[in-house]
């Protein structure tokens, strides 16, 4: 009997008994395509965590300060082409929460932002709409703000904010620019609800001439940062005896980074377990058939069927079922992976498919292959009478 | 020329210690070519023991066994599953067919294990399903035959492959009168084309169409007669 013959029989097979073939390859599917789309899920937030910190610019350090040591004075010392040369802007920068109003509508902007026009490069800030103000602005004093994409929506819907008129604190802004939408945060604050507008505007209406809530920081390229980080170092612990703390986004990168990663690993456990859900169910259906099959197995035995032919059969039959199933467990977590799951953009890992299938056709192998390696093995009649 | 089957002081002992039950105790008989045996006997006799060891579905524990002159305790395994497919033909009380396969693919089951292309075992099949009357229900599943047409249907699987020896365990013990009727036809005309058929059954009308009648008792041998072969002959003969 050659091989093709014995792929025909293994085909008959598995289209004889269609119930039970299609719960083993749904067993097999369930497990293979959570893990994949689990792991997916998790990478994708890792990477739009990451994305986040990214579009925040890598090379910027932020100083602050809780004993309040941060006045414009120490801003304008770190801008100091001999002690810091590596330094390529500092932005004094204050914030606070503020109603913004226009016509009817009030919106309460999470972060109202007073800084300098260094602040947009260094953030990586760019405007959709309009445009930044300038250093003339600040010099000036002119009350001009910039708005996130949330505080437009909210306020303008639907019209043009750019040279429109809303209150804060009481005082008139305009509206010059609105900010490009940064990749909306994975439960974090939301990025785009926020407002800048020039420091001395900022100062004179809202916050008061105390001290800046931190200096945003930007070293001249990220080889730098650590270069820049020593020099400003060096000058602010001439000015800034109380205390102060400096944070590079790096270091936030990494914190970040590591929470993702937690993440991952959760969900792996979690996919985990699902496959191995997958591989019981699946081990159930092929233990809880192992009666039946021995008998058919004991049947072929006495039409003289040798060992090796009835083997091959069942073994050929596993593994069609474990790979169609594998097969169709994949291609449903590709075709679930296009969609975005609570937020998330899945990416999908090439290790955990392989992963996945590799687990799940050694389970169908071995729990396929193996009733039927000991029913071959026995006589005919132990084999016909096994209950 | 050698008979087709003998067995010489077979013994078959299941179980160890104080649960030992001594099957077959020394079974000695030959049957010649174109033989019809019955075995009767009451339950517990040991007939479904020895039927089991002359189809090489079972060992025995004692004695030896002549198929053909080739004495098949010595056989290996693969060895062994070629005697079953070429010299045996095997009919179960149970049917024993293969569930949600259609009657021809299991009648075509043993020539496919012994290696015959598609075309000739198709052909092959059909014509053991018309000799039981059946080549209609081709391609119907077991479980749209009644118990008489399944067991038809196991009658040509056994005979498909032309063996030397065909052995039915209680062929018509699940069956009623009429299908009953209809598989002993088959026998005797299997018989009347010179076929060798044992069969074991507990009902004496059964055991009465045979030529030779042997009855166990207890694991052994009680009698073993001729049944009027001279009559049987003549008129399986004149068919």
């Amino acid at each position: 009997m050659n091989i093709a013959e014995i792929v025909r029989f293994a085909l008959r097979g598995v289209a004889a008994n269609k119930l039970r073939s299609s719960l083993t390859m749904l067993g097999i599917l369930i497990g293979v395509a959570a893990v994949i789309l689990l792991v997916a899920v998790g990478n994708g937030s890792a990477k739009a965590v990451s994305d986040q910190i990214a579009a925040l610019g890598t090379n910027t350090l932020t100083v602050s300060s809780r004993a309040g040591g941060l006045t414009m004075g120490v801003a304008d010392a770190l801008v100091d082409p001999v002690l810091a040369p590596d330094v390529k802007s500092v932005s004094p920068v204050v914030s606070a929460a503020a109603a913004v109003a226009y016509g009817g509508t009030s919106y309460d902007v999470g972060s109202f932002v007073g800084t300098t026009p260094g602040y947009f490069a260094a953030t990586n800030s760019p405007v959709s709409a309009g445009a930044v103000f300038g250093a003339d602005d600040n010099a000036q004093g002119r009350r001009v703000v910039v708005i996130g994409q949330t505080v437009a929506d909210s306020l303008f819907p639907g019209t043009d904010a750019i040279g429109q008129q809303v209150t804060v604190g009481g005082a008139l802004f305009t509206v010059t620019g609105v900010l490009a939408q940064k990749s909306s945060s994975v439960g974090g604050s939301d990025a785009d609800d926020t407002a800048i507008a020039p420091i001395t505007a900022v100062r004179q209406v809202l916050t008061g001439y105390g001290t800046l809530s931190s200096i945003l920081v930007e070293a001249a390229d990220s080889p730098k940062v650590g270069a820049a980080e020593a020099q400003i170092t060096t000058i602010l612990d001439r000015r800034v005896p109380a205390g102060y703390r400096i944070r590079s986004a790096e270091q936030l990168l990494d914190t970040q980074a590591g929470t993702a990663d937690t993440f991952t690993t959760l969900l792996g456990a979690v996919a985990a377990i699902s496959l191995l859900v997958g591989g019981i169910g699946t081990t159930n259906i092929m233990l809880v058939t192992v009666t039946e099959r021995t008998r058919e197995i004991g049947i072929r035995k006495a039409l003289g069927a040798p060992r090796r032919t009835i083997l091959t059969q069942f073994l050929i039959e596993a593994t069609l079922l474990s790979f169609l199933g594998g097969g169709l467990g994949v291609a449903a977590a590709l075709i679930a992976a296009r969609f975005s799951i609570a937020g998330v953009t899945p990416i999908v890992v090439p290790g955990s498919v392989a992963l996945a299938l590799g687990v799940s056709v050694v389970i169908g192998l071995f729990f396929g292959g193996l009733p039927a390696a000991r029913a071959a093995r026995l006589r005919p009649i132990d084999a016909l009478r096994y209950e | 020329m050698h008979p087709v089957l003998e067995v010489r002081a077979l013994t078959k002992v299941y179980g160890e210690g104080d649960t030992r039950v001594h099957a077959l105790r020394g079974v000695s008989l030959a049957v010649e070519r174109g033989q019809y045996v019955a075995i009767m006997g009451p339950s517990g006799s040991g007939k479904s023991t020895l039927m089991n060891i002359l189809g090489c579905l079972d060992i025995p524990s004692g004695g030896c066994y002549l198929l053909d002159s080739v004495d098949v305790s010595g056989l290996s395994d693969r060895q062994l599953a070629l005697v079953r497919n070429r010299l045996i033909g095997f009919v179960f009380q149970a049917f024993n067919l293969i569930p949600r396969t259609s009657a021809r693919a299991n009648v075509e089951l043993p020539l496919a294990y012994a290696g015959i292309h598609a075309r000739e075992r198709r052909e092959r099949a059909m014509r053991a399903l018309e000799l039981v009357g059946l080549a209609d229900r081709a391609d119907h599943e077991p479980n749209q035959l009644s118990g008489g047409q399944q067991q038809r249907v196991a009658v040509a699987r056994a005979l498909v492959t032309q063996p030397a020896l065909i052995l039915a365990d209680e062929p018509t013990g699940n069956l009623d009168s009429h299908s009953t009727e209809d598989i002993l036809t088959v026998f005797d005309e299997l018989k009347a084309a010179g076929r060798t058929v044992v069969l074991i059954t507990h009902e004496p009308d059964v055991g009465a169409r045979a030529d030779r009648l042997i009855k166990l008792f207890d694991g052994q041998i009680r009698s073993d007669e001729p049944k009027r072969p001279a009559g049987r002959h003549a008129e399986a003969n004149a068919l």
